[in-house]
């Protein structure tokens, strides 16, 4: 889940020029897990490892692991659009309330 | 500016009233002049009726007015007599001088100056410009006409502005062709 | 020293832009700029400069260009025209809200409608808000200096922000008037290395340009951008002392003539200036104490310097070749008055809106408005604040 401790934003003075972000990668930060009312649950007896879902993520959720078999969901961003579950061609996956 | 000269060039589109108007200016620059030529701009189109400006100052010039009491009015075609007051607002003491070939008295019972100061003279620029230049460019010789019957040019200055300014574009026959017919209209210039 | 030569207005300004050799160029042509795009076409072809010219198919597109270059860090130039301005309005924000410096030629014509190719100042005018700083040029010598200046302002590591200049379409755009050019090498020497902070194109230094700022960061961006502007002034200042030590021009961001003991002004932007400064001379040879007060400088605004022009008039005439269509005058006028509201003494202030469309402004127009102030300066009151100058009832 994002990080819900207030941190203090700095002021005018402070902020890079006309708004840039003078560094890559900053996307990280931004966690979009916050925004999800149904969370992927996968069944891997079910699961053939065909990476579908690693495909289709829009967030680029779900990891593969070194071996080339499907990994952990990341719920900092999945948003729970449920992509992933109506393109498993084997139905691995079900969308259930948070 | 006691000693401001104003100018106005009537002509056609095509026949080089604009250019007449910068070539003017470059001589008078070469003579230490300040100078302004600026067109009056509207709908551009050939042989629409259309004037150019100048001012020629020895002091700086800092009017930005449109030119309405000219000292000098420059008539490139003389057919323009028949549609426009090419006197209007004409100093007392003012030049016009006319590109025809029609004889001084002919010309002068078109022109409505009443018994004001004002001299007229006529010069055959067309005539001029097709034996020098084999085309008709009456803008060159009126300068040559001009630069006679005034008293701020020189005729050697302007040549030689003249050839600076064409030697851009132009080649050595077409300069030639030009400061001939500034010469020509220089003496063949009268009233 | 430079030496002197005929030119028109554009060329002058294309000059320039020769002079500055820029990265980029991405242009537009719009009546009446389009000469200073075609002659700067030309240096490009005949390879007297080294500059990337991007064609586009509107003006929209060329400052959109000009923008995608400044971010790479690029030295970056334009020109444009009226309802070609106003085309760029969406980007003229974004080179601003981005800090990106770069600097154009805006030709003054006016506003359609009606359709008109002739002067005003309504479209610069109505850019006065999009964060550029503005300087407005009376004669071709001066919009050639200040494209010279702006680019070392622009680029200035305390300012970074677009700036634009400003001549008058044909009056000075199409004139050809005696003006000094710096040596080429001058001009090289005088600018500086354009050191962008970021530039899109460092793949050593990823960076993100335009991310979005909603409620949380954009406020904060844009006081940035407020307070740059501000800034500007002191290298506005630094930058024009150094340009008149090598141009030997002195051109104070807030000019005048005959001020100190006036007891009456016209203050005017442009071309008109010089035609007010002949109208002051005559004036004064029959002991009429009146003055001219011109700034050169519109953004950042020159409150001081137009608060120390204006201190011991009894009467001034503000000249806005623009209408805001308030009811309240032109731009000009109403930054004017705003400047001097809280002095204690000032003088009655009126406006004149005059010359729309390129209507020629006359030395009688000028020697009305000064027959008004005299009045004016007289009883203290003045009968209409807003008047139209040379228009027909």
């Amino acid at each position: 889940m994002a990080d819900k401790t207030k941190q203090e934003k700095p002021g005018y003075k402070t902020i890079p020029m006309g708004g840039m972000i003078p560094r890559a990668g900053s996307s990280e930060d931004y966690k979009t897990g916050d925004w999800r009312v149904k969370k992927p649950v996968r069944d891997d007896e079910k699961c053939i490892d065909c990476l579908f879902c690693y495909i289709f993520c829009p967030e680029r959720a779900v990891s593969v692991t070194e071996d080339g078999k499907i990994g952990k969901i990341n719920l900092d961003y999945c948003k729970g659009c449920g992509i992933c579950a109506e393109e498993c061609p084997k139905d691995a996956i079900k969308m259930e309330l948070e | 500016m006691e000693d401001l000269i104003e100018i106005r060039w009537h002509g056609r589109g095509g026949q080089g009233a604009v250019t007449a108007s910068k070539l003017l200016a470059t001589a008078a620059v070469e003579e230490g002049y300040y100078i302004q030529a600026f067109p009056e701009y509207g709908a551009e189109r050939m042989g629409a009726p259309v004037q150019s400006f100048n001012r020629v100052s020895k002091d700086k010039i800092e009017l930005h007015s449109q030119v309405k009491e000219p000292n000098y009015v420059l008539v490139l075609d003389p057919t323009l007599l028949e549609s426009i007051d090419i006197t209007e607002g004409i100093k007392d003491g003012g030049i016009i001088i006319i590109n025809t070939h029609e004889p001084l008295e002919e010309i002068k019972k078109k022109i409505n100056i009443g018994d004001r100061d004002i001299k007229i003279y006529t010069v055959d620029a067309n005539k001029i410009s097709v034996d020098e230049i084999k085309r008709t460019m009456p803008n060159t010789p009126m300068i040559g006409a001009l630069v006679k019957v005034s008293d701020f040019l020189n005729i050697d200055s302007l040549l030689k502005a003249i050839r600076k300014f064409l030697s851009k574009k132009f080649p050595e026959k077409v300069i030639k062709g030009n400061l001939n017919a500034i010469k020509r209209a220089y003496e063949e210039v009268g009233n | 020293m430079g030496k002197k030569v005929a030119l028109i207005g554009t060329a002058a300004m294309a000059t320039a832009m020769r002079q500055i050799n820029p990265d980029v160029v991405s242009a537009f042509p719009i009546t009446p700029q389009t000469a200073i795009v075609q002659d700067f076409a030309s240096y490009v072809h005949n390879g007297m400069v080294d500059t990337e010219f991007i064609t586009v198919e509107s003006e929209h597109s060329a400052m959109s260009a000009c923008v995608g270059a400044a971010s790479a860090g690029a030295r970056v130039m334009t020109a444009t025209s009226s309802a070609g301005l106003a085309l760029m309005w969406e980007i003229l924000s974004i080179a601003s809200g981005l800090r990106l410096p770069v600097v154009m030629t805006n030709v003054n014509r006016a506003l359609s409608a009606p359709i008109n190719i002739h002067c005003d100042h309504s479209d610069s005018m109505g850019a006065r808000d999009a964060g550029w700083i503005q300087f407005y040029s009376e004669n071709s010598q001066e919009g050639y200096d200040n494209l010279i200046k702006s680019i070392r302002i622009a680029e200035d590591e305390n300012v970074r922000l677009p700036a634009m200049v400003m001549i008058d379409g044909f009056i000075t755009g199409h004139s050809t008037e005696i003006l000094e050019i710096l040596e080429d090498s001058q001009v090289k020497g005088f600018l500086k290395e354009n050191k962008a902070p970021y530039s899109v194109l460092d793949i050593e230094n990823p960076s993100t340009f335009g991310p979005l700022q909603l409620t949380d960061y954009y406020f904060e961006t844009k006081k940035q951008e407020a307070d740059a502007m501000v800034a500007s002034m002191d290298t506005i200042k630094a930058v024009c002392k150094e340009y008149r030590e090598l141009s030997g021009r002195e051109q104070p961001l807030v000019d005048t003539y005959m001020i100190d003991d006036a007891e009456m002004a016209i203050m005017v932007l442009s071309s008109t200036a010089g035609t007010t400064r002949s109208v002051v001379r005559e004036l004064r040879k029959d002991g009429i104490k009146a003055g001219l007060i011109k700034p050169r400088l519109f953004r950042p605004f020159p409150k001081e310097e137009i608060i120390e022009s204006t201190k011991n008039l009894k009467a001034l005439a503000v000249l806005d070749r623009s209408d805001s269509f308030s009811g309240q005058g032109g731009p000009l006028y109403s930054e004017v008055r705003s400047a001097l509201y809280d002095l204690d003494t000032k003088p009655v202030i009126t406006n004149y809106v005059y010359g729309l469309g390129g209507r020629d402004t006359t030395i009688d127009q000028i020697k009305k408005a000064f027959n008004d102030l005299s009045s004016v300066a007289k009883t203290g009151k003045a009968e209409n604040l807003v008047n139209y100058l040379g228009v027909r009832e």
